[in-house]
């Protein structure tokens, strides 16, 4: 039991940005996008998020700040970002995998070329606090148990994945925005139909979604890192694809996808603690994500769980 | 109208590389993927791991010999570096120096043992310098570091430490297993040992030398279990390491290779680096270049440890170590320099276990 508590602030460290990341992915798979490109599109923030967090540290007065505004920034920069894929996915049609696939080669590029040119080396330079843990929660961390897993010795990150996950929630499944952005998923020549403007309103699924993967990525490199270097994001924009088919493009399914997930990870480093899994190599754990998400979609596979027409072009000229 | 715009995309992508093309300007120091300029009286190429001249600890330091020698000749055109990005960068990025005549190629790291091994037998004209591991080709000069006998002192240290607030528990955190890193474990332990004979000590690697995130939370598992002091040597991921302890604020943490206690100052000015066992690879490097400036390179190996201190600990007094407790680290140093204390350069705890 103390081994779970001391190793849940790990795993609420991993799960945070797979979770806001696969909250993007969910934007834009329910308007009817596939967004393969989480992982590039992260690795844009947490460039952006590291860069603004580097230049802003030394300023007096907004130093304190410099990880939240490195945040912003890498909101920013996910939505200038995600721009491309809307293009062109949205306007000139081109098949999503490949644009998504192209965005995440761009990416790997283009924030290197960025660091060379603003510190003369291929990572940014190292940022001093980034985003500080909180000691303790007043209040809340005195509930027994759960007041030390949860409350104490935590980023205040993972609480901002809650509050989008519910208004995520909200906005998909209780509004009218969200209404038309699920009938564009599902079924985008019969929502033309009724009024409604698919293009629109997949241009703006798609740009809601780059702000959340690139502020998972500021997130990611702000919280467990300390610069952001070529392979700082590490294939968790593809974990929180997974994480997303996962929890069945539901928000409550892809929170419990990202905990479940940042578990696993965190496992692998717990392990050598735990008597019985001590035998197992670390690797094991590190496989177990994408182990995991191949057993999800076998058994899914066949039904229809996800957003019908994500992956198709729209032609409102077809029935 | 789609027309266009799909046109002013392509072009604004065509502008992008060719932006990326034209040759940047602005300020030179830093350039550091420029050729060098004309006229120089000595080449010098340094290829480093995937951890990067700025890892604040072993790649930095040998890029700081380097750039000291430069700036002593006016030669700060002449040194060039490039960072591999994965082990298949070796290879490419020596051989890249040597084909373009190089005086000097440095290799920073064990890793590049193999790289290194094939690359001075196909140019037995350049000369090389391997740091941390030897190669038996005549145009190679090795410089080996007693790491063992530095890590003993910290060892000490942590164990002094360990028993001043009860804890009895310390860490360490590797890179990746092998020899090298082997050699601060097992030094670590034995120091740890002697001083406090019932201390846990704790091991871990993070199986990388760049994976920071990996770093921090095997930081936070060791802490966590009560561990009061982690020496890492782990280069990039072992920031990781410093950067949880600093999050804690109660921790101590032990550098590596370099005197690491700047980069581990907290808001109100005091470091939460314990010490650091300093490993000067900035003196092979700055060596190594020297004699070839002076054509008197000669390949063969070099031996850095306490007696000629290549390897040691940092002992500046007024920081966080007690007078007391640096005049014993001294006379343990003192000890292993005499020889009567010999200190094996062989582990014994496993990767992810205790003593």
């Amino acid at each position: 039991m103390k081994l779970l508590i001391s190793m849940f602030p790990t795993v609420l460290l991993v799960a945070t940005p797979i979770i806001i990341a696969a909250l993007g992915g969910l934007f834009s798979e329910r308007s009817g996008i596939v967004n393969i490109a989480l992982e590039g599109i992260m690795m844009v923030g947490g460039f952006a998020g590291a860069t603004v967090c580097v230049l802003l540290e030394s300023q007096p007065g907004i130093g304190a700040y410099a990880g939240w505004m490195g945040i912003l920034a890498g909101l920013i920069a996910g939505v200038v970002y995600s721009l491309l894929l809307a293009v062109s996915t949205i306007s000139f049609k081109a098949d999503h995998t490949i644009a998504g696939t192209a965005l995440n080669m761009l990416a790997s590029g283009i924030t290197v070329y960025l660091c060379q040119i603003i510190f003369g080396q291929q990572r940014t330079k190292s940022f001093i606090v980034g985003i500080s843990k909180v000691k303790r929660i007043p209040i809340l961390s005195n509930i027994p148990i759960i007041g030390k897993m949860i409350f104490s010795n935590v980023y205040p990150t993972i609480f901002i994945a809650v509050i989008l996950v519910l208004f995520t929630y909200f906005l998909v499944f209780k509004t009218r925005f969200g209404l038309r952005l699920r009938a564009c998923g599902e079924n985008p020549q019969a929502a033309e139909s009724v009024g409604i403007n698919v293009y629109k309103v997949r241009y703006i699924s798609v740009l809601i979604s780059g702000a959340l993967a690139g502020s998972a990525g500021a997130i990611m490199v702000l919280t467990s890192g300390i610069q952001y270097t070529i392979s700082s994001i590490h294939g968790v924009g593809f974990i929180a694809i997974a994480a997303l088919i996962f929890g069945k493009w539901n928000p409550f399914g892809v929170l419990g996808a990202g905990i479940f997930f940042g578990f696993s990870s965190a496992l692998g480093v717990y392990a050598s603690m735990i008597p019985i899994l001590k035998l197992l190599p670390s690797e094991f754990f590190a496989a177990i994500p994408y182990v995991l998400t191949v057993v999800a979609l076998i058994i899914f596979s066949g039904k229809s769980v996800g957003p019908k027409a994500a992956g198709e072009i729209f032609d409102s000229s077809k029935r | 109208m789609k027309k266009i715009s799909k046109i002013l995309l392509s072009m604004l992508f065509v502008s992008l590389i060719l932006v990326g093309c034209s040759s940047p300007t602005g300020s030179t120091d830093n350039n550091q993927t420029d050729k060098p300029a004309e006229g120089c009286s000595v080449l010098i190429g340094l290829v480093t791991d995937t951890g990067g001249v700025d890892d604040k600890s072993f790649n930095q330091s040998a890029w700081e010999g380097l750039t000291q020698f430069a700036e002593e000749n006016n030669l700060q055109e002449c040194i060039q570096y490039l960072q591999s990005d994965s082990e298949a960068d070796y290879i490419p990025n020596l051989t890249g120096y040597a084909e373009e005549g190089y005086d000097l190629v440095i290799a920073v790291g064990y890793l590049f043992q193999d790289a290194v091994d094939t690359v001075s037998v196909q140019y037995p004209d350049t000369n090389f310098l391997f740091i941390d591991s030897e190669s038996l080709s005549d145009n190679v000069m090795s410089a080996v570091y007693n790491a063992e006998q530095g890590s003993y002192l910290v060892g000490v240290a942590a164990g002094l430490k360990a028993i001043e607030n009860e804890s009895k528990m310390v860490g360490f955190l590797g890179g990746m297993e092998g020899d090298l890193i082997g050699s601060f474990q097992a030094g670590y332990e034995q120091g740890v040992l002697s001083v406090c004979p019932d201390c846990v000590i704790y091991v871990d690697y993070a199986d990388s030398f760049s994976d920071d995130a990996k770093g921090q939370q095997l930081a936070a598992k060791q802490y966590g279990a009560g561990v009061s002091v982690i020496y890492q040597a782990a280069g990039t991921a072992g920031n990781g390491v410093n950067k949880e302890a600093k999050e804690r604020g109660d921790v101590w943490a032990i550098g590596v290779d370099k005197d690491q206690y700047e980069d581990g100052k907290v808001a109100d000015g005091s470091s939460i680096i314990l010490t650091s066992m300093v490993k000067r690879v900035d003196i092979s490097t700055y060596t190594a270049a020297t004699e070839v400036l002076n054509g008197t390179f000669e390949g063969g190996v070099m031996i850095f440890d306490l007696t000629n201190e290549g390897v040691g600990a940092e002992l500046s007094s007024g920081r966080n170590l007690t007078d007391e407790e640096i005049a014993q680290i001294q006379g343990y140093a003192d000890d292993i320099k005499a020889g009567t204390i010999k200190v094996s350069a062989v582990p014994t705890i496993a990767n992810g276990s205790t003593n």
